[in-house]
Order: structure tokens, then sequence, then C-alpha cells
């Protein structure tokens, strides 16, 4: 038996593997779309043009 | 049903009515924009340009540099006399403004506190959660300031505006020296192409070097109107980057479903519709 027949002989680990699949998916797949996007609006987005306006020695803050 | 049409008087006559209604129709049009009367396109104000906003697009966000700079804009020139009840400190935060800036700003203002033990109201500073002040305490107020006339709350101008931006902008850049020959305006008002009816409140507000901006871009009246209209935008839509990330993921995912879809319902019909079906008739 393979793997992923395995994955389907019982329900519990069925459903576990797509929960899991799913929750795996989501954290990688959020990284690269975020990724993309901040690098396609490079330059446009706070965290680029902070700097020109802030001359250093804010750096410590605790905005989101 | 139908026949060709093939006899030459009956293609002359098609010619001739649709000659006719094409020259009547722009006749009328052109009527209709020489005047400015109820009910004509001059009423309604002239339409925009379209401009090419850095936020156009289905995955372009905002430009925070602008927004900040609008945002000074705002707070220099447009806060004497229009409201943004819908933002409040905290929103600056992390889009154009750090946490500390933000408090800064608020600190410097009062707002109302719970009254003392005898009743007596209190003030205190401003916090991060407090909505921008508004320049008048209520719309009486503001109308007797501005000789009857209600200055718009600017959060959702934006929204609110056929043209949205290129409205905004053509708006703030489209006050002509003088009315063109011919206007009449009601007392105290100015005469702008773009407001619907052509008779304005508000005056031209924008100037070359009205402020000064941090970052050392030229105050021109354009770059002025550009950014504040950019902060506007992002007033009244603070979700806007946000939900063009959603969307791009909303469209990976549902066209990604979409072909799995197509490939399982291929995947499950192909053997159906390879098959073939022979009839053996019972031998007698």
């Amino acid at each position: 038996m393979s793997f992923i027949a395995s994955l389907f002989q019982r329900n519990s680990i069925y459903v576990a593997t797509i929960f899991g699949g799913a929750f795996a998916f989501q954290g990688f797949f959020d990284v690269a779309v975020t990724k993309w996007y901040e690098n396609h609006n490079k330059g446009k987005l706070w965290h680029d043009v902070k700097g020109k306006f802030l001359d250093g020695g804010d750096e410590d803050e605790d905005d989101e | 049903m139908f026949r060709a049409v093939s006899t030459p008087l009956a293609q002359k006559f098609i010619t001739g009515a649709v000659a006719t209604t094409g020259l009547g129709a722009s006749y009328l049009l052109y009527q209709d924009s020489i005047t400015a009367n109820a009910m004509t396109a001059a009423e309604h104000g002239l339409h925009p340009p379209a401009y090419g906003w850095s936020h156009n697009g289905m995955f372009e966000t905002f430009d925070h540099a602008s927004i900040r700079r609008g945002f000074q804009v705002y707070r220099d020139v447009c806060a004497a006399c229009h409201s943004l009840d819908r933002i409040a400190w905290r929103n600056l935060v992390g889009v154009s403004h750090t946490a500390s800036e933000a408090k800064a700003f608020c600190e410097e203002l009062e707002y109302d506190d719970e009254p003392d033990d005898e009743g007596a109201p209190r003030k205190r500073p401003g916090k991060l959660a407090d909505y921008l002040p508004s320049p008048y305490e209520n719309e009486q107020a503001a109308r007797a300031a501005n000789q009857g006339a209600l200055p718009p709350d600017l959060s959702l101008i934006v929204k609110a505006r056929h043209g949205a931006c290129d409205y905004i902008f053509s708006l703030l850049t489209g006050y002509p020296d003088e009315p063109p020959a011919g206007v009449v305006l009601p007392p105290g008002s100015n005469y702008n192409p773009y407001f619907p009816g052509g008779s304005i409140a508000m005056g031209r507000v924008l100037f070359d070097e009205l402020v000064e901006y941090e970052d050392g871009t030229p105050a021109t009246t354009s770059q002025m109107a550009k950014d504040v209209t950019t902060f506007l935008n992002w007033a009244a839509e603070p979700e806007h980057d946000d939900r063009k990330k959603w969307g791009l993921k909303a469209l990976i995912v549902t066209s990604s479903l979409y072909l799995v879809a197509i490939w399982v319902k291929r995947f499950k019909w192909q053997p159906i519709k390879n098959r073939k079906i022979r009839f053996d008739p019972p031998k007698k």
C-alpha cells in the first residue's frame, strides 16, 4: 500500500490530512502572494517610503 | 424571414434614413451642449479626463508617499472647512505615519472627557482612537460660516462622486481665472466647469507653493491636487491595498479549482464517452 493510498484508509486520517494540508498551504501561499505583491508595488508601500520621511532615530517604532 | 434588400430604390431609402438619423442626433447633441439650461449636458458638469493614477489596475496599491503628502494638504488646507469624520488618528498609523507621529498630531488637540464629580465638562488631550476633529460644531454652524453652503464631509467623497479621483482632481485644478462670457453666477459662488451646474461655493484653494512638502517634492497646484486626491481615495477605501491582495489570492485559488474541476470531469467521463456498445441480436 502506497503512502498516498494509506491516507484514504481511515476517515480520521483523511480529514486530518485535508485540514493539515489546508493549514500548510495557506502559510506557503500567503507568503508567496505577499512577496510577489510587495515586489510588484515596490516603492509605493509605506515600509518602502518610510525612510524618506524619517531621519533614522525612529527605527524602534511599534507601528503595524 | 427577411429577404435581402436588393432593389436600388430600397437601398437608397435605407442609406438616406441612416444619414438623417445620424445628422439629426448630432444636431440635437450639439444644441444641447451650447446652453446650460436644466437637464442639459452642462448642468451635469464637464466629464473629467481619465488620469493614469498609480493605483489604477488590479494589483496596484496606493502610493503611500502621496497619501502622506495628501494628508499634509488636507490638514493645512481642506481641514479649514471640510471634516473627515470616519478617519481616526489610529488609521494613519502604518499607512502614512508612524505611531509616534500620529500620537503627536492628536495630543495637540482637545477632546471631550467624562464629566468630573460635580458634572462639569472636562477636556483631555487626544488619543490615537479619537477621530479627526470637525472644523464646525454642527451643520448649521458650517452653513453660517460658508454663506449657506455646506462643505461636504470628505471621508467617502471619492466613492460618492461620479468620476471619483479624476473628478476630484479636475475640480481642484479646473478653476478658470474668470468665468466664460455670458455665465451669470449667484453672489459668493465660483465657476468650475466640472461641478454640475458650473456654480460652486468653494473657491480655488490650491495655489503653487501653498504647502512645503517634507520630502522636497515641488508643491505645484497639480501635485497637491494629485496627493490630496490619493489621500481622499485612501480615506474612502482604507482596505484598498489588502482588498487587491485578497483579490489576487482569490483569482489564483478559484482559477486553479476551475482547472481541477475540468480535469476531474474529463477523467470521470473518459471511459463513458469512449465506450462502444455492441448489440448482439438474439439468435432464433
